[in-house]
């Protein structure tokens, strides 16, 4: 936290983005992005309107089609008159921090229009697929009054997964010739995918890996016994071309069809659940950190770490002392 | 602040089909730690200017070769004055004649990097003018 709390920057912020101001909403986003004390004042007060909007994760392989086939999701959304946001997540350098954030040059033909905001992000050394901060930006994006917000993770490899703890539905998106049923059988992404859409269906080879990915993942269904023990999700697949439009209609409908039976049950759904768990961990771990390094405790808290890195003390035993001195 | 990277929009407005200075550009800013967002070719100005606002950048670079940057480029100024974004740095590259310059730098341009300027110097140029806006 970087700005002195109260400030009542983040509360005007919040107050002007949630009336419309795209210029507001936008400057919280950097806000949160950089973590500023006006970015959790702002959270506080938006966090209460938010919960409405359907959050979609969109993830897979580099060079899959995601930015695409999100476009074009959003062109139908458009055509229906919804609010669309989408928050495009793409690699920092570890070696300069820097970044090509490149998913907006195929969602250019939105400027102009008021109710579709993309947002770049630069995932800043954040493993995972997303960068830091991205559940809180898609919560600012839902209490502003955006039904229908995409998060479009980096390219990913077999066990970027962290998508599934933010959205409401995870969409992996897998092109033709990606590789054999083994790839299916693998553990990882495709066990958190609510669908499973092979793009770029107007090239040849996609029916067949359609064809695959439906035989593997529903695999041994028939002889799996009864019990609780938790079970990947078993993911539709969907056939689209993210280029000609082709099953795009089709597969926002299947979205909205998951969502509304998930809202139809009582309570928050699993997905929710793991997503708030999720962030009070996060900011407990962070206020945790705060105190023990904060100035009048930072000699003591270091002092302990040295003597664990001297090996005259084991971590646990340094952990827990530390809890210690933080109780009241 | 805090010291977040500088965040640049690389655009190519105009009808000239000729990006490779743009992502010479863009990749050489990555290298030294800009968030580069890149929305390459054939860019009307409201484009531009809607990607600024939405993504909060820092600065704007603008690369043109068609010759249309007398009217092109101080659109885009307007645009973004019109959108609270006055204090958003703007800067053009490309060809751009001498002459033309201090009609640019009058609309708003900051700065116009011609042909063969280091990308070094270009991101240090940055680095020094670009408001800090945390």
């Amino acid at each position: 936290m970087s700005e002195p709390a109260g400030s009542g920057n983040g509360g005007r912020l919040a107050l002007e983005a949630r009336g419309g101001s795209r210029r507001a909403l936008s400057r919280l986003l950097t806000a949160i992005e950089s973590r500023t004390a006006a970015a959790e004042e702002a959270l506080r007060q938006l966090y209460p309107v938010a919960g409405s909007a359907h959050v979609v994760g969109v993830t897979g392989p580099p060079g899959g089609g995601k930015s695409t086939l999100v476009a074009a999701l959003v062109a139908v959304a458009r055509e229906a008159g919804r609010p669309v946001a989408v928050l495009a997540i793409d690699p920092s350098s570890p070696v300069t921090g820097g970044a090509i954030l490149g998913d907006r040059i195929r969602m250019q033909q939105y400027a102009g229009d008021r109710d579709v905001f993309i947002r770049s992000m630069a995932s800043r050394g954040h493993l995972g697929g997303l960068a830091g901060t991205t559940a809180e930006s898609a919560a600012v994006l839902d209490a502003c009054g955006f039904g229908l917000v995409f998060i479009e993770t980096v390219g990913t490899g077999q066990s970027e997964v962290e998508v599934a703890s933010i959205a409401d539905s995870t969409v992996v998106v897998q092109a033709p010739e990606m590789g054999d049923e083994i790839q299916a059988m693998k553990a990882g992404l495709l066990e958190v995918a609510d669908l499973v859409v092979v793009n770029k269906a107007d090239r040849p080879g996609a029916e067949r890996a359609a064809l695959q990915l439906r035989s593997m993942l529903t695999l041994g269904d028939e002889v799996d016994g009864p019990g609780d023990r938790p079970r990947p999700k078993r993911p539709q697949v969907l056939l689209a071309s993210g280029l000609t439009a082709d099953g795009v209609p089709e597969l926002l409908a299947v979205l909205d069809r998951l969502h509304e039976a998930r809202a139809d049950d009582h309570g928050p759904h699993a997905a929710r659940l793991a997503r708030a768990r999720a962030q009070v961990e996060g900011i407990l771990a962070d206020r945790t950190r705060d105190a023990l390094w904060s100035p009048h405790r930072r000699a003591e808290t270091d002092a302990l770490v040295e003597r664990v890195a001297a090996h005259e003390l084991d971590p646990y035993a340094a952990a827990d002392r530390l809890l210690e001195q933080l109780r009241p | 602040m805090t010291d977040r990277p500088l965040k640049v929009l690389i655009a190519k407005p105009g009808l000239d089909g000729h990006d490779r200075g743009a992502k010479v550009l863009a990749r050489g800013l990555r290298d030294e730690g800009f968030e580069v967002v890149y929305t390459g070719l054939r860019q009307t100005p409201e484009m531009v200017a809607s990607a600024a606002l939405q993504e909060d950048v820092d600065v704007v670079g603008l690369s043109i070769l068609s010759g249309a940057h007398l009217t092109l480029l101080p659109r885009i100024c307007e645009l973004l004055r019109e959108e609270d974004m006055g204090d958003v740095l703007v800067t053009a590259g490309g060809i751009i004649p001498e002459e033309d310059i201090p009609a640019l730098r009058e609309a708003g341009v900051a700065a116009v990097f011609g042909p063969g300027t280091p990308i070094g110097e270009i991101a240090d140029f940055m680095r020094e003018h670009a408001q800090s806006r945390a």
